[in-house]
């Protein structure tokens, strides 16, 4: 985020005149819907946004954002965006990635781009498929994925794409999905915190990857299979209707997370626990947390921010360049030197 | 190859005292033993004693091979003298030989009738077998050919500190300064300033290192001064060299690489962005500017070259100059994100300080065979410019005229340099920044569409009369846009696949390019003149020796002409009219006759090869024996290929067949 008088717009503000050339059903239209209405809501300046993107259908992304944008390479918009904000710490950037171009190809840069804490937003919508490619199995796909390239099923063992960012040092993890509500408060927690936000936006590939996430992304069914977290509350999912209220609980004696029953609301006496964003050690157990045996955890997962990359280097250059005049001529001219004149050297 | 007829080398011809114009001196020893260290200092002295210098730095990839070890020799030669020096001499006169394999790997190299000082102390059983000596050359006679001075400098070195109670380790690693301290006393140096440079360097509780090592230097000094000793260790005095006036100082290829990028964003009035990734031989550039951002430079070590490139790429479409470095394997990595640069159209400096290849091959040796790679080695068609520097002087304004095509033109262009430019040192005349025209960059700051102001729109991609498009920075207010690397539609850079915006585009780019040609000075020739029997065409750093080889030709009255092209690419204008001037052209080449291709097929002209792929400079007289051939009536004997050896300097063939 950065600390500008916000500016009044409205969604179709950005709005670019691209036509907008996903496949029609495509998780990707929810998405830049979400983004674009919260651009307005969180006073976003649309010359002072740079939508930075790499290779891949998610990619395409900023084409259709009426601010500044920039389509580069597979897999490398974290370096991108690294130079960028170096260059003016003042831009708002913005990075949209895929699995495949943030994972895989790209997966190192993820990495560092994390570690360093560039002050950006990075939303990786993990469909977990090749789509521009036509299909083929991703590194989050899961095991036994039958594709172009794996038609008797994927054999590797799928990344996770939160739990990779959190191991790799972010300070900031969260999880939504393309068609959710809660999307845009998603956006605007990560846009909020100064440092790199990680959002993991899971995403229906109509074409190659239908229905993937439908398991806890469908309306019916949703309050039972999502935990949604907020900071300072229970962590707490379903409903009568959805099979009983219930909690997710830590097992003290084996240190894991457990989903436990609450009984007429008293989520105390079952042992649910409050949701702490500040808290590493859960966040680590919340984005390992199996979908299946639990809820899909949703939402904030982790937010305690540190110093920015660019807050720490560019703040040492400063220090470092107190005082000291930039006159090349006597830089050139210092050490030891001698003088020739006319008549020779003199020494 | 023929031979050329054995005659007497100028630069080395005594004259009536006795005293050389030039002199070549290595010192060899184990890469623990300081050599690089030894070499510089006495080049800083050479230099402050007005003597006319040129380098060569040799030294092996690992940072500490096994002690003793033949590929653990590390060697620094210096050439130094009374006349114009260009190269770093091809066969030495003096060899320092710190251990047998010193000596081994470099003695046969040495000029017949050279002077060798061995430090006896460290030919002892188990040094001479790792260098596979069956017996001790120092006492069997196998040296007759040249002289021999051999003492125990180690024991000399231990003596000299002893007041300082270092333990022996650390006493013997001042045997480096002892032996330059002779070396000094040899050629009548001053030890003042090493004296200096120790006490500025080991302050506080190191003062200790210090004084040990003035004590050795001054020990070494005293032991020429004093010892009586016979035949051929004697007092040289050389005469300062005469150069234009003014301010000197002595620079590396890589420190004036980097105060020419430096200037040349400060001439163009921008911030400048570095990003790198540690490689040899680029780093020092990395490590020059991390220590010059008060000049408005960031730097970046990246996570690796890719990122290097692609961050920097960033910084330029945020509006600084994105600047970025490597080496042969590194610039590979980077070749995607050039086209990326080539296809958004964005200023950038990529610096190759090349080195032996493929591969990881020769890291710490020099090569010039990346220049396909620069003009050629990117997928589709994607032109880019090239420049090369001779020297590493040359580097400072090379860097400046690369910023200056960088942000005129809206590309990226490539720098080309070498590990022997890189790593080498020679005097410079200190330039004046202001000297230089500046080319301060506009930003586009209002929309450049036609029409009424309220339905104007911003053409990133509307070419001027040059063919270049806007800079436009993020953040300016109301010209938002995209760019990437999808083919476009002219003006509006929108996506557009169309078969004619295709070939529009790829029209435009190539023809911006080749534009560039005339903005640069028409091709000047070095060394003789326009016209005549041959040209001897280089490019980067073989300047120095073909143009001492084309030099002692033309004494001999062979008519020969030295061109040294600057502008790999786009060509200048004039070259091809003036290649098509001589009877023949011979282009010398470190690699295996690419420049050679280039010229063939920009100018149809019959370009001969010579090519050096051993890892080391071409010396001169390979040089001269290979012009020799266009004037020896023999036919069919022109260019080919220059003989390997076994030492760690050129071929010793072509100079004593």
């Amino acid at each position: 985020m950065n600390d500008m008088s916000p500016i009044q717009t409205t969604l179709k503000d950005w709005e670019s005149d691209q036509e907008v050339r996903w496949c029609p059903g495509c998780g990707d239209y929810a998405i830049l819907k979400a983004v674009q209405r919260t651009l307005p809501e969180i006073g976003a300046d649309p010359a002072n946004t740079v939508f930075v993107s790499g290779i891949g259908c998610s990619s395409r992304f900023p084409y259709y954002v009426e601010s500044y944008g920039f389509h580069t390479i597979h897999g490398r918009a974290p370096a991108f965006a690294t130079g960028i904000k170096l260059a003016n710490p003042e831009l708002d950037v913005w990075l949209v990635t895929g699995d495949g171009d943030g994972l895989s190809i790209g997966g190192n840069h993820t990495m560092h781009i994390l570690r360093r804490n560039l002050n950006c937003q990075i939303l990786l919508f993990n469909n977990e498929i090749y789509g521009l490619t036509k299909g083929q199995y991703s590194p989050t796909s899961r095991l036994g994925t039958p594709s172009p390239s794996s038609p008797v099923g994927s054999v590797d063992r799928p990344a996770q794409p939160a739990a990779l960012a959190l191991g790799a040092g972010a300070r900031f993890v969260a999880r939504g999905f393309d068609v959710s509500k809660e999307l845009s408060g998603v956006l605007k927690a990560a846009h909020a915190h100064k440092g790199a936000a990680f959002v993991e936006i899971f995403q229906n590939c109509i074409v190659y990857n239908k229905d993937r996430f439908e398991d806890f992304a469908a309306p019916k069914g949703a309050e039972g299979s999502q935990l949604w977290l907020k900071n300072g509350e229970p962590m707490l999912f379903g409903s009568e209707k959805s099979g009983g209220v219930k909690g997710i609980a830590l097992n003290i004696d084996h240190l894991h997370l457990e989903v436990v029953d609450v009984v007429d609301g008293d989520w105390q006496a079952a042992g649910v626990i409050v949701h702490d964003v500040t808290n590493r050690a859960i966040a680590h157990m919340l984005v390992e947390m199996p979908f299946g045996p639990f809820p899909m955890a949703l939402g904030v997962l982790y937010d305690d921010p540190r110093p920015t990359f660019e807050d720490e280097l560019l703040g040492q250059d400063r220090q470092v360049n107190a005082g000291k005049s930039a006159d090349l001529g006597k830089l050139l001219a210092k050490g030891q030197t001698w003088t020739v004149t006319e008549g020779g050297p003199e020494l | 190859m023929a031979t050329i007829l054995a005659e007497g080398d100028e630069a080395a011809k005594p004259r009536e005292n006795d005293v050389p114009e030039a002199v070549v001196v290595r010192f060899a020893g184990d890469s623990g033993d300081g050599m690089q260290l030894t070499g510089g200092q006495f080049t800083l002295s050479t230099a402050l004693a007005g003597n006319d210098l040129a380098t060569f730095p040799d030294f092996p990839a690992e940072i500490r091979a096994p002690i003793g070890t033949l590929f653990g020799v590390s060697a620094f030669q210096i050439n130094f003298g009374s006349t114009e020096i260009t190269t770093a001499g091809d066969q030495p006169d003096v060899l320092v030989a710190m251990n047998p394999a010193a000596l081994k790997t470099n003695v046969a190299a040495l000029k017949a009738g050279g002077l060798i000082i061995a430090d006896s102390g460290e030919f002892n059983k188990r040094n001479l077998e790792k260098a596979k000596y069956e017996a001790n050359p120092l006492e069997d006679g196998s040296l007759a050919k040249w002289d021999l001075l051999a003492f125990d400098i180690s024991a000399l070195t231990v003596e000299a500190v002893k007041p300082f109670g270092l333990g022996n380790k650390d006493a013997l690693r001042c045997k480096n300064m002892w032996t330059l301290g002779l070396a000094l006393w040899m050629f009548d140096r001053d030890r003042q300033p090493i004296i200096d440079g120790l006490n500025a360097k080991f302050k506080g509780d190191k003062k200790i290192l210090a004084d040990a090592n003035i004590a050795a230097l001054n020990a070494g000094h005293a032991y020429g001064e004093t010892a009586e000793l016979a035949g051929p260790l004697k007092k040289l005095h050389l005469e300062p060299s005469p150069s234009p006036a003014g301010l000197y100082r002595t620079v590396t290829g890589a420190e004036s690489v980097s105060y020419g990028l430096v200037a040349g964003a400060q001439l163009a009035k921008l911030p400048m962005f570095f990003g790198g990734y540690p490689i040899t031989p680029a780093s020092a550039i990395l490590h020059n500017l991390v220590k010059m951002k008060e000049f408005g430079v960031t730097t970046f070590q990246a996570e690796d070259e890719i990122a290097a490139i692609c961050a920097a790429i960033g910084a330029s479409y945020a509006g600084q100059l994105g600047v970025t470095s490597s080496s042969g394997p590194g610039i590979a990595l980077k070749g995607e994100a050039m086209g990326l640069a080539i296809m958004t159209e964005l200023p950038l400096v990529i610096v190759n300080s090349q080195r032996g290849g493929p591969s990881t091959g020769l890291p710490t040796k020099t090569e010039q065979s990346d220049l396909y790679q620069a003009v050629y080695g990117r997928n589709g068609d994607a032109p880019i410019p090239v420049i090369a520097a001779r020297s590493p002087a040359d580097c400072f304004e090379v860097a400046i005229e690369a910023c200056r095509i960088a942000v005129q033109y809206m590309t990226p262009v490539i720098l080309l340099t070498d590990g022997y430019i890189a790593n080498a040192a020679e005097p410079w005349k200190v330039p004046n920044p202001a000297d230089f025209a500046e080319f301060p960059v506009e930003f586009l700051e209002e929309k450049n569409g036609d029409g009424p102001e309220e339905t104007r729109v911003v053409l990133p991609f509307k070419r001027d009369d040059k063919g270049v498009r806007p800079w436009i920075k993020p953040g300016t207010p109301g010209l938002m846009h995209r760019i990437g690397g999808i083919e476009k539609a002219v003006d509006t850079g929108n996506i557009d696949y169309s078969p004619l915006a295709h070939q529009t585009q790829t029209d435009a780019r190539k023809a911006k390019i080749d534009g560039i040609a005339a903005s640069i000075p028409d091709q000047d020739v070095a060394l003789g003149q326009a016209g005549g029997k041959l040209a001897v065409v280089g490019w980067g750093s073989t300047y120095g020796p073909i143009h001492q080889a084309v030099r002692r030709m033309r004494a001999k009255g062979l008519d020969v002409s030295h061109v040294h092209v600057r502008h790999i690419w786009p060509l200048p204008q004039n070259l091809g009219e003036l290649l098509h001037s001589y009877d023949h052209v011979l282009v010398p080449e470190m690699n295996t006759g690419q420049f050679k291709t280039v010229l063939r097929d920009q100018f149809l002209v019959d370009a001969k090869p010579l090519t050096k792929t051993s890892g080391q400079p071409f010396t001169i007289a390979e040089l001269q024996e290979a012009i020799a051939t266009f004037f020896d009536g023999i036919p069919g004997n022109e260019g080919g290929e220059v003989d390997a050896d076994d030492t760690q300097l050129p071929s010793t063939k072509a100079v004593n067949p």
